[in-house]
């Protein structure tokens, strides 16, 4: 833990049924294992029928906002590829992005009322330094279910957070049901590989 | 929630008794707190974002918690247990505190005997809700001490105040919590719970608790007593605090707008207020007479400033603040410090919205598609099914409140008389409908329109997240119960008119429709099928289906249900055709409920 109260934020987004949620209080237990202060907030409700969702995860010695203010992110990991690009106001210039390709189109879209960016890689690897792109979904199907996804980008998250791998594999055997546990340890492997 | 997490926590809480330290939500620290305070009795109406207070709490050792039918009913249950002496907990969101304002206003005159504490769960910048009221109001219009906790650890703390005051001053107490607050997680250090001892007996006095005109006088006195008693008690209240850091520029606030604060401006002297109602006179003149320059952070109402502004204090509130929204940091930096430069990366053109939608294979997709087809005005009612309003489904034209579709849809019949003729709907899921939609159906059979109601049955409460209520025959706790029988019930408030079908039949729904729009005086259909997510359904999902590209016709009339697996891809073309695009389903989200294959004219999905 360095010395410091610099408070760390790290913003997770994507689509509503992708486990951020479920990502989000698992790197929460992780980060408090760890001996950090740490708040994390999001909005239930209507968010979770396919719309937006967003966890803002902020760790430090100690922290006041489960918020974090515009511009100071440090860290984004976008469930999916479009969700990437609508929370840029918020990163920090510096920040690490880790992105799954998934697409999943809004209705706008399938309507063709608006376009879909397909090109979003592209756009965040001109503007920032670290873009770390990966198959999360291809990747959790290896690990032996689709579903593990999120633990893939929890993977490739630690690769970037310090935080000992016996802390992370301990968070993530307490926290699914004994017969998922197997399934997704190797899920999260996959991710560290990534 | 799911019911696996709240039971392995549970479990943990009880059982490690060295675990002192643990992650929570605002909502898990006041289950948690109300149960460490000795509380044994809660009652509640699920609503975002307050539901999960209850299916925590009714998870600990020895509790008794319900499900109530609505907000009125759930704080008079709580009353009734208060009157005999518990400790009773009610919970609601901020706009069920107008449907259990009835009781609420005149239990303040009575006292509570035991006492009461009732939870309002504000949602600041509607996240799920059809209005942004600050329910701060309703303390000073009700004339009950109110407090708002900031975090997870203060939202623990303050539940047990709570109850600690509304037993001292003999007062039902408000909790406030936000949006924010409450699906927020912290960390929470635990404390071991009171013990617990049924003290319950019959307590008689009718002057106290008789509300006549000649005894509601006399308490009326009391209540004022109480205000003045409250007013001395907040000045020495610990959780009003002042930090004393910068003497040029403080901020007075209370709740999360505080750690919004602290976050961007550390070096600034505070005023955090933990009981918002009735304000510590003494204490804020302190706190401005130590302090140069004074911003009030607050969100929504200019609550704090008013009242503050009226004590003849100079402060600064709503000129630079927003009166919508909830604040973030971001928020109140740049109310203080104006015109910031910011540098931000932003994509080359706007980002479609992603709105929340019905979810692949939800039995009421089908029914807005079939109703469409009749061009009616259709009043539509709080739950899930109100997304449909949305383009492509378009399903319905108007929400007010709980319960106010059938009242609506009776009205708009009458005023319009023969022009609205088989054109009204009204459309109410299933929770909502036993909650608040009885009794307008009676007045509608008592007074005859021609609007047709359909109540959308699907088996639970699905939008707050599955939870039960008097038609699924199951209790909060878990108890089998007596489960109301929709079709006795409507038939019984003079319904004559009944027809139950399956919103996943498409044809036979379209149908029904028709049917009952063209009946005289009111109808009823039940549209019967179980929330897609609804586990004691016990839904096989079937195979996912699939689109041949050499059938489909890309008319798009499968993209019309707005079904999250199907999309349209531009650019595929066929030899002989005139389309200009095809039609795919994702087969990770497809459930194979089969309702586009219904609606495919041309057999091309299967």
């Amino acid at each position: 833990m360095s010395d410091n109260n610099e408070v760390k934020s790290i913003l997770f987004a994507g689509v509503g049924g992708q486990g951020i949620l479920r990502a989000s209080d698992i790197i929460c237990e992780v980060i408090m294992e760890a001996g950090f202060d740490v708040k994390k907030s999001e909005v239930h409700g209507m968010a979770q029928r396919g719309g937006c969702v967003t966890s803002h995860v902020r760790y430090g010695k100690k922290v006041y906002s489960p918020l974090a203010e515009p511009g100071t992110i440090q860290t984004l990991v976008s469930f999916e590829k479009m969700e990437s690009l609508r929370y840029l106001g918020f990163l920090k210039k510096d920040a690490t992005i880790i992105v799954n390709k998934e697409e999943i189109y809004p209705p706008a879209v399938n309507m063709g009322d608006s376009p879909y960016p397909f090109d979003a890689i592209d756009f965040l690897k001109k503007n920032y330094s670290k873009v770390i792109s990966l198959n999360a979904v291809e990747l959790a199907q290896k690990a032996g279910n689709i579903k593990t996804a999120n633990v893939v980008l929890l993977g490739a998250l630690s690769n970037h957070m310090n935080i000992d791998q016996s802390i992370w594999q301990n968070v993530i055997k307490k926290s699914f049901p004994e017969k998922l546990v197997k399934i997704n340890l190797a899920a999260f492997q996959m991710g560290i590989n990534a | 929630m799911r019911d696996f997490e709240i039971t392995r926590k549970i479990q943990s809480l009880m059982m490690e008794v060295n675990l002192l330290k643990v992650l929570m939500s605002g909502n898990e620290a006041i289950a948690r707190g109300a149960y460490e305070a000795g509380v044994r009795f809660a009652a509640a109406y699920p609503g975002t974002p307050s539901t999960e207070i209850l299916e925590v709490f009714s998870k600990y050792d020895g509790v008794y918690a319900e499900w109530s039918t609505n907000e009125k009913v759930a704080v008079e249950v709580a009353i009734g247990a208060a009157l005999a002496g518990e400790k009773a907990m009610v919970v609601m969101k901020h706009v069920g505190v107008n449907v259990a304002a009835d009781p609420i206003f005149t239990v303040s005159y009575t006292g509570t005997n035991g006492a009461l504490v009732i939870i309002t769960a504000d949602d600041p910048s509607l996240y799920s809700s059809q209005n942004e009221q600050d329910n701060r109001n309703y303390a000073r219009f009700a004339k009950i001490p109110m407090l708002e906790p900031a975090d997870a650890q203060e939202a623990k703390e303050y539940i047990k105040l709570a109850f600690a005051i509304s037993e001292k001053f003999d007062t039902p107490v408000f909790l406030r919590s936000t949006t924010r607050v409450s699906h927020s997680k912290s960390v929470v250090t635990l404390d071991k719970p009171e013990k617990y001892e049924n003290k319950t007996c019959f307590t008689y006095d009718a002057e106290k608790y008789v509300m006549v005109p000649q005894n509601a006088r006399l308490r009326r006195v009391e209540v004022e007593k109480r205000q003045q008693a409250l007013k001395k008690f907040v000045e020495n209240f610990p959780e009003n605090r002042m930090e004393i850091n910068n003497q040029n520029a403080g901020i007075i606030t209370a709740g999360m707008p505080y750690n919004y604060s602290k976050e961007v401006f550390p070096d600034y002297s505070y005023l955090k207020l933990g009981i918002v109602y009735p304000l510590p006179e003494k204490l804020i003149r302190a706190f401005a007479s130590k302090v140069k320059k004074i911003y009030v952070v607050e969100e929504l109402d200019p609550f704090l400033e008013e009242q503050i502004k009226a004590m003849g204090i100079k402060v600064t509130g709503k000129e630079i603040f927003p009166y919508n929204n909830e604040f973030d940091p971001g928020v109140i930096r740049d109310s203080i410090e104006k015109n910031r430069q910011k540098a931000a990366v932003f994509y080359k053109e706007p980002l479609a919205p992603r709105p929340p939608n019905l979810c692949p294979g939800c039995p009421h997709r089908g029914l807005f598609y079939a109703l469409n087809k009749h061009k009616t005005y259709v009043h539509g009612d709080i739950g899930c099914y109100t997304l449909s309003y949305m383009k492509p489904l378009e399903g319905l034209h108007s929400c007010i409140c709980m319960g106010a579709s059938i009242g609506m849809a009776h009205g708009m019949s009458k005023a319009m008389k023969e022009k609205g003729k088989g054109k009204v709907v009204g459309i109410i899921g299933d929770s909502t409908f036993l909650h608040s939609g009885i009794t307008p159906l009676l007045d509608m059979a008592y007074n005859q329109s021609d609007a047709l109601i359909i109540i959308l049955d699907n088996s639970t409460t699905a939008m707050t997240g599955m939870q039960e209520h008097p038609g699924t025959g199951y209790t909060l706790m878990g108890k089998k119960t007596k489960k109301v029988n929709l079709k006795d019930l409507i038939s019984a408030l003079g319904i004559d008119n009944i027809k139950i079908i399956d919103p996943m039949d498409y044809k036979a729904a379209s149908s029904a429709i028709k049917e009952e729009l063209a009946n005289e005086g009111p109808s009823v259909i039940v549209a019967q099928s179980p929330c897609i997510l609804f586990k004691r359904a016990n839904i096989k999902p079937k195979p996912p289906l699939k689109v041949d590209p050499d059938k489909c016709e890309g008319c798009r009339a499968c993209i019309g249900l707005n079904c999250p697996p199907i999309s349209w891809k531009k650019g595929v073309t066929k030899k002989g055709s005139k389309r200009k695009g095809v039609s795919f389903i994702d087969e990770a989200l497809c459930n194979g409920c089969g309702l586009c294959a219904q609606v495919c004219k041309f057999g091309a999905i299967s």
